[in-house]
């Protein structure tokens, strides 16, 4: 009982990174039909960012304590992400708009590859510890299970984020503007949108979520590197397509409940397999659900607007 | 009479098609304007290349005194000019308010900053924007329907709805392409109370139809398209008796 409640907590830790992540995925699916496979070096590059951000800030001012730190890490890696995001979209996807779908995609496997080139130039192929400026040191609230302060925060902000952000799409000016984009820009544009605008701004926020994610992994994992935002980004590809890509609510059951399943999936592997399998075989967990979902389920959970639109 | 719209020459072809020829044509403010013609005459092409969906290949539009620039459409809505679709453009999967929002998008400002931290100009800009869109709805009859998704419109209402949309943008020009396509007696009836409040509220109006009779009675004055070239531009009444026109919508043979 005590695996179980543990391995749901861990579960629901790991599933709102990936939901965050996700949304990014989905979002620049829904107005673009792009899938973005530089996504996740976006979130590579917000982490390392960050921790270049909070070296200095350990060195120039030792004594602003470990929060100010953090909060000064996010404030350059997510501005600085959130650039990148747009620069990727006005240089590489923007022009290809009108070519035919495999081109923006085979685009973005490329940027994918030029942005943990970049890193690796800048920062090298090291693993760097990433510094835990929330502890790490686990909590224990019922007898046998533990969660450390640095997940809790990671929740409590991602479902602020994710609230914040279901609030910006459905209830403001701009969210009205981005589902009208997502649903025809040139109409959207006949009726004043600019869509250019709303479409980089959705890269904006994305890349901006993703930063914060990863800076959410390198914390919670104690380290971060170049190739560190494959892994995440393709997992929060397959949580946004079990979820439904397009669908902002898909891509947030679709992270928690890939996060769950990986979770639980690894707290009981050993035991279903008679020791054949071990918890570092998580991994295909995610992966098999990709399969399954794409053979039974095209449409993910909630996607329902793919055939809709057919 | 003030000008407010003035096409100088323009041209616009795709591939070996010429579908528009060196049309020049001048639209007064406060009048309803009606552009006819037999189908593939150019007249959709025109409004195209008017709202900005287009480039002209030559020519250019003067509106409001000053040239409305080309390929930009957000920016044509911007200095006024609204248009409707001949097969309906709604956004399907909002409802028939947020439809209208989305219309008075450029008469609004909240950005991303202002809306994250909610400032209180945001909030009160929302609530102006909610009622001028009740309000329209109002305007042109669906108010009952304003949280209903528009796809699930009657065809009527769609209609009726992106009147609405485009009203939200503040036009001063309203370019109505074929409004009456596939409408009753009754709903043609409506439409055409609906143009002249319109007309009567201000805006000047651009009518594309192919119902003649509600062209001719309803128009001020009305412009003749075919094959691309505008043929005649008067008063519905001259415009009815020119052999031109009834060569290009009854053949030759009937004019000789």
């Amino acid at each position: 009982m005590e695996t179980l409640l543990q391995q749901i907590i861990n579960g629901l830790v790991v599933g709102s990174m990936y939901a965050l992540v996700a949304l990014g995925y989905t979002m620049v699916y829904g107005i673009l039909g792009l899938i973005n496979f530089a996504h996740g070096d976006i979130l590579m590059i917000g982490a390392l960012v960050a921790l270049q951000a909070i070296t200095f800030a350990q060195h120039t001012w030792p004594h602003l304590g470990a929060l100010p730190t953090l909060a000064f890490g996010l404030v350059v890696a997510v501005p600085v992400s959130m650039l990148m995001g747009y620069v990727i979209e006005r240089a590489a996807y923007r022009r290809l708009r009108n070519a035919p779908r495999l081109a923006p995609l085979i685009t973005a496997i490329g940027v994918s590859f030029l942005l943990q080139t970049i890193a690796m130039i800048v920062w090298g192929r090291n693993y760097y510890s990433f510094p835990q400026l929330i502890s790490t040191t686990p909590l224990q609230p019922v007898k046998g299970v533990y969660i450390a302060p640095v997940q809790i925060v990671i929740l409590i902000v991602s479902a602020v984020l994710m609230a914040a952000l279901i609030v910006l799409v459905n209830k403001t000016r701009i969210g009205r503007a981005m589902r009208a984009t997502a649903e025809n820009h040139r109409i959207a544009s006949l009726m004043g949108v600019d869509a250019n605008a709303i479409i980089s701004l959705t890269f904006v926020i994305g890349s901006g979520l993703a930063a914060i994610a990863g800076v959410m992994i390198a914390s919670n994992y104690g380290i971060a590197h170049s190739t560190m935002g494959t892994l995440p980004g393709l997992k929060a590809f397959t949580a946004a397509v079990l979820g439904g890509i397009g669908n902002l609510g898909g891509a947030m059951l679709g992270g928690i409940l890939l996060g769950l399943v990986e979770s639980i999936g690894a707290g009981y592997i050993e035991q279903f397999s008679f020791g054949f399998f071990n918890s570092s075989y998580q991994d295909i967990f995610a992966f098999v659900i990709l399969g399954v979902v794409l053979v039974f389920r095209p449409t993910g959970l909630l996607g329902e607007r793919v055939a809709d639109r057919a | 009479m003030i000008k407010l719209l003035e096409a100088q020459g323009i041209c616009k072809h795709f591939g070996g098609l010429q579908a528009l020829t060196d049309v020049s044509l001048s639209i007064n403010k406060g009048e309803i304007y009606g552009l006819i013609g037999p189908n593939g005459a150019g007249k959709t092409t025109f409004f195209n290349v008017l709202s900005g969906a287009y480039t002209p290949d030559a020519g250019e539009f003067v509106f409001a005194g000053s040239q409305l620039p080309y390929g930009e459409a957000h920016k044509i809505v911007e200095r006024g000019i609204a248009r409707t679709f001949q097969n309906i453009r709604l956004f399907r999967e909002l409802t028939a308010l947020e439809n209208v929002m989305v219309g008075h998008h450029t008469r609004s400002h909240a950005g991303l900053f202002g809306i994250l931290f909610q400032r209180k100009q945001v909030r009160e800009e929302e609530r102006l924007v909610t009622e001028r869109a009740y309000e329209l709805l109002k305007y042109v009859g669906i108010e009952r329907f304003a949280n209903t998704v528009s796809k699930n419109l009657s065809y009527g209402d769609q209609r009726r709805l992106e009147i609405a949309r485009a009203l939200a943008t503040e036009p001063q020009l309203l370019a109505l392409d074929e409004p009456a396509a596939g409408m009753n007696a009754t709903e043609t009836t409506h439409l055409r109370s609906l143009i002249e409040t319109i007309r009567h509220d201000g805006v000047t109006v651009l009518l594309i139809e192919h119902d003649v009779k509600l062209v001719m009675g309803l128009c001020d004055r009305v412009a003749v398209l075919d094959f691309g070239k505008k043929l005649v531009e008067d008063v519905p009444a001259v415009v009815q008796r020119s052999a031109a026109v009834i060569e290009a919508y009854l053949g030759g043979a009937h004019a000789a």
